[in-house]
């Protein structure tokens, strides 16, 4: 009934995704004149970026879809795929609409891109964002909020709006409307999947890296409210499963599609994880900055490439099994990933604990030959369904 | 860490200094110690090289352990096969570090130490986050292995190239509220700033002493190896000996006899006796390999080739800056230290570095040893290779292995390699003579 109205937002959104050139951006710096300043995985304070009027875009690497022609000259064969598509995406011109770029602090092959970011373009703004592991309010908390504060100084110093408190807290309450309704898009695919497929969800999330987020808000709502208003989209006998292992290099779409035809519905994973770093809404009152500054402290998710200090490891993941109902873990890592692929055994360890059933591919995001996932995905989902004794809906 | 730095124990070459000697006996008494710590009630806490404060863990009576070294040694005494494979086998990815699984396979076998002696669990995790990726998950799977505390030390990456007041600030901050009070917890002494500082002051002797050693390549002959020659050099300090009086004279015995060479016009000594004539100098990047050390040694030897500066000896420190431990300022001190590492520093930084050698040491080139394992090193190598090459008009030469996983160590494709490397740099010179 409903349909065209999914199909409408979620088609406008793929040509978002699969826009290489950054046309949008470039779109909206014609128009509005403002500092465009891309991001790597996974998290950045957008918030702070939108406060100053710089649209903030985040850089996934280059999917299925883009030739590597220089990018393989920079990086060994063993080392994942995602730092030479965004060094191949930069020399092919594709993000000379960017005014600079951040490097949060997730792994050694991010660190070491920003270097060769600095080295290769000279004359943009390149910035490390080396997110605290102490998360003591007056230590990691201070350091965190110093590094913030530089971010928002070498922004205005490339002609972005000076910092503004007031700025900053409308732009947190956008910010937090937003992530409101992702969590609210990912609790439906919890109870129904069938009516929130994974590859939309992932579509719609995709489009929210590359538009402002007054402009992602309006895409959120048409898609929640189509998706909500679906009358024709029905419950299939497939398996309930949560994907991990995919926060930085994101598995080519196609992949995403196969799970879901293997008979898995996906109510759980690790993509795009910026609309989701932050667990609740940030506080609104009080000093704005402070409050990103606790919210990322207190509110983070337990990303792999984080110190988890007090907890078990492993019991973050178990929990999101249980609240999101799955019935059993897909581990879906880049090849080569050192966060992912070095917190796995502790994951595995947890979850078999708890009784768990999973299993384990790696991918690299430009592959496109799935049959052998999609078999062990399938079986992995007969598997769970004949376990489980009932039907999985 | 960086593949680090080694205090192998199997002595290279044939020929055995006093300083050699010396350094041996250390090792044999620190093993001892940890392998009698049952009996004695010793304490000990794993830490790494990179960002290790080992003056500090020293002035609370506890003995550091290296589990970067374990490996390499592990790997020396051909043992790291079957660790990594029993590691592999228990789900460890294929992908991921080598010492890691190194570590843990060595671990469920017995935990057996370089010298054959059992080594203690840990009693403290200290989790120094300097320059590597993999050690903050390294340790989290310690913590489950063994149900240690951690001590997270977080040190900020040199993105800029600089070390800034917030950076420092945090370091420190982190050191006195949350690393000092876990060593006075484990070891159930007081802080004593006093002992630290004479400690440090210590340190930066056999610091004095081991920036005179490595600047001694720039000699013609050079009387070291500042690579393979180089590992061994870099072992007290980089390890468990830095600041006390054993590695104080450890360095000065060494920088007596290698002086005693510059004088006499000696060249190394290599695995196969003193090197003959000179032929090629080389500055390398990279760790070494560890399971085919000899024989990656001799590849470089029989071709009359010394590597004259090197980036791995500077993973635990890097003192050919000027930099010296202060014990002036000893928490401000060791954070500066921390922050300094090798790997801790941005690419243009290590770009720059690896310039200034090929130009200060006169080298004919830079080669690098691309470890596969090992992202903190390798991811972006090829970049600073072209980047040191245009900017010296010395050839660069490109080579893969990995630290302790004998099945990437392919004997003739890196023989072949460096054959035509050096080829290619005579070629160069003779073209140049023309
Ligand atoms: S895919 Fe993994 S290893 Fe590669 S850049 Fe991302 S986090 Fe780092
Ligand atoms: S990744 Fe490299 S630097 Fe890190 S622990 Fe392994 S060998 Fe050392």
């Amino acid at each position: 009934m409903t349909t065209e109205r999914i199909d409408e937002v979620v088609q406008r959104a793929e040509q978002l995704f699969r826009d290489l050139e950054f046309r949008s951006v470039r779109k909206w710096k014609d128009e509005t004149g403002g500092l465009a300043v891309g991001y790597m995985p996974i998290y950045i304070p957008t918030e702070l970026l939108h406060a100053q009027g710089v649209l903030a875009v985040g850089i996934l690497g280059g999917g299925d879809e883009l030739e590597i022609i220089r990018g393989d000259a920079y990086y060994q064969s063993y080392i994942c795929h995602i730092p030479r598509s965004t060094i191949e995406l930069g020399l092919n011109g594709a993000l000379d609409c960017l005014d600079g770029m951040l490097f949060p602090a997730i792994c050694d092959v991010i660190r070491n891109l920003s270097g060769m970011w600095k080295m290769q373009f000279p004359d943009k703004l390149v910035r490390y964002l080396d997110v605290p592991q102490d998360f003591d309010p007056e230590i990691g908390g201070r350091f965190w909020r110093f590094e913030l504060e530089e971010l928002a100084r070498e922004l205005t110093a490339r002609g972005a709006r000076p910092y503004d408190a007031e700025a900053l807290r409308e732009s947190i309450t956008l910010h937090n409307r937003n992530r409101a309704i992702v969590r609210e898009l990912y609790a439906l695919r919890q109870r129904e999947p069938w009516k929130v497929p994974t590859h939309e969800l992932y579509l719609i999330q995709r489009a929210g890296l590359v538009i402002p987020p007054e402009e992602f808000e309006q895409v959120l709502v048409e898609y929640r409210d189509a998706v909500r208003a679906d009358q024709v989209r029905t419950p299939k006998d497939q398996a309930r499963v949560l994907l991990t292992g995919s926060f930085c290099e994101q598995p080519p779409f196609g992949l995403i599609k196969t799970l879901e035809r293997s008979g898995c519905y996906i109510v759980d994973d690790d993509f795009v994880q910026v609309h989701r770093w932050i667990v609740r809404d940030v506080e609104t009152t009080g000093d704005p900055l402070q409050n990103l500054v606790m919210a990322f402290l207190e509110d983070s998710i337990e990303s792999p490439t984080r110190y988890i200090a007090e907890r078990a490891k492993g019991q973050d993941l178990v929990d999101r099994v249980a609240a999101s109902g799955a019935e059993g873990v897909l581990f879906c890592a880049p090849s080569f990933c050192d966060p992912a692929l070095l917190d796995q055994p502790m994951a595995v360890a947890a979850i078999e604990k708890a009784g768990i059933p999973w299993t384990a591919f790696k991918y690299a995001e430009n592959n496109g030959q799935f049959q052998v996932i999609r078999e062990q995905a399938g079986t992995f989902s007969d598997s769970i369904k004949l376990w489980s004794g009932e039907v999985a809906v | 860490m960086k593949g680090f730095p080694g205090t192998p124990t199997e002595a290279p070459p044939a020929h055995k200094d006093d300083s050699q000697l010396r350094q041996k006996q250390m090792l044999a008494d620190h093993y001892g110690r940890l392998a009698r710590a049952g009996e004695t009630g010793e304490k000990n806490v794993y830490t790494f090289v990179p960002g290790n404060l080992t003056e500090l863990v020293r002035s609370f009576d506890l003995l550091p352990v290296l589990p970067e070294i374990n490996a390499l040694q592990s790997a020396m005494r051909g043992k790291s096969r079957d660790y990594i494979a029993a590691a592999e086998k228990a789900g460890h990815s294929e992908d991921v570090c080598t010492y890691v699984k190194c570590d843990l396979g060595m671990k469920k076998a017995g935990n057996v130490g370089p010298t054959g002696e059992p080594l203690p669990d840990p009693d403290l995790l200290l989790l120094s986050y300097t320059g590597c990726f993999t050690f903050m998950k390294w340790f989290e799977i310690l913590k489950q292995e063994y149900d240690a505390p951690v001590a997270m030390l977080h040190v900020p990456y040199q993105a800029d190239g600089m070390v800034t007041d917030s950076m420092r600030d945090y370091v420190v901050k982190q050191l006195r509220e949350n690393v000092i009070p876990k060593l006075e917890a484990v070891s159930g002494k007081k802080y004593d700033e006093d002992r630290l500082r004479g400690m440090l002051a210590e340190s930066a002797k056999a610091e004095d002493d081991l920036v005179w050693v490595l600047e001694s390549a720039r000699n013609r002959p050079s009387p070291i190896d500042a690579y393979f020659g180089g590992v061994y050099y870099i072992g007290p300090i980089f390890t468990a000996f830095r600041g006390t009086e054993d590695a104080v004279d450890y360095y000065r015995l060494l920088r007596n006899e290698v002086a005693t060479r510059v004088e006499r016009g000696l060249g190394p000594i290599t695995p196969e006796g003193e090197l003959g004539e000179e032929r090629f100098r080389i500055v390398v990047e990279g760790p070494p390999n560890w399971t085919d050390f000899r024989a990656f040694w001799k590849m470089f030897a029989d071709e009359g080739a010394v590597a004259v500066a090197s980036t791995y000896t500077k993973v635990g420190g890097v003192y050919d800056n000027g930099f010296r431990h202060d014990p002036d300022h000893p928490l401000e001190t060791l954070a500066d230290y921390c922050m300094g590492c090798y790997t801790n520093l941005n690419l243009p930084s290590r770009v720059d570095m690896l310039t200034r050698y090929v130009k200060e040491y006169h080298a004919d080139g830079v080669l690098v040893n691309s470890i596969k394992s090992c992202n903190s090193f390798s991811a972006g190598q090829l970049m600073m290779l072209r980047e040191v090459e245009s900017r010296t008009g010395r050839p660069a030469g490109f080579i893969e292995s990995d630290l302790v996983d004998p099945r990437y160590f392919s004997h003739s494709n890196i023989k072949n390699r460096l054959e035509s490397y050096f080829q290619m740099i005579a070629q160069k010179r003779s073209g140049a003579a023309v």
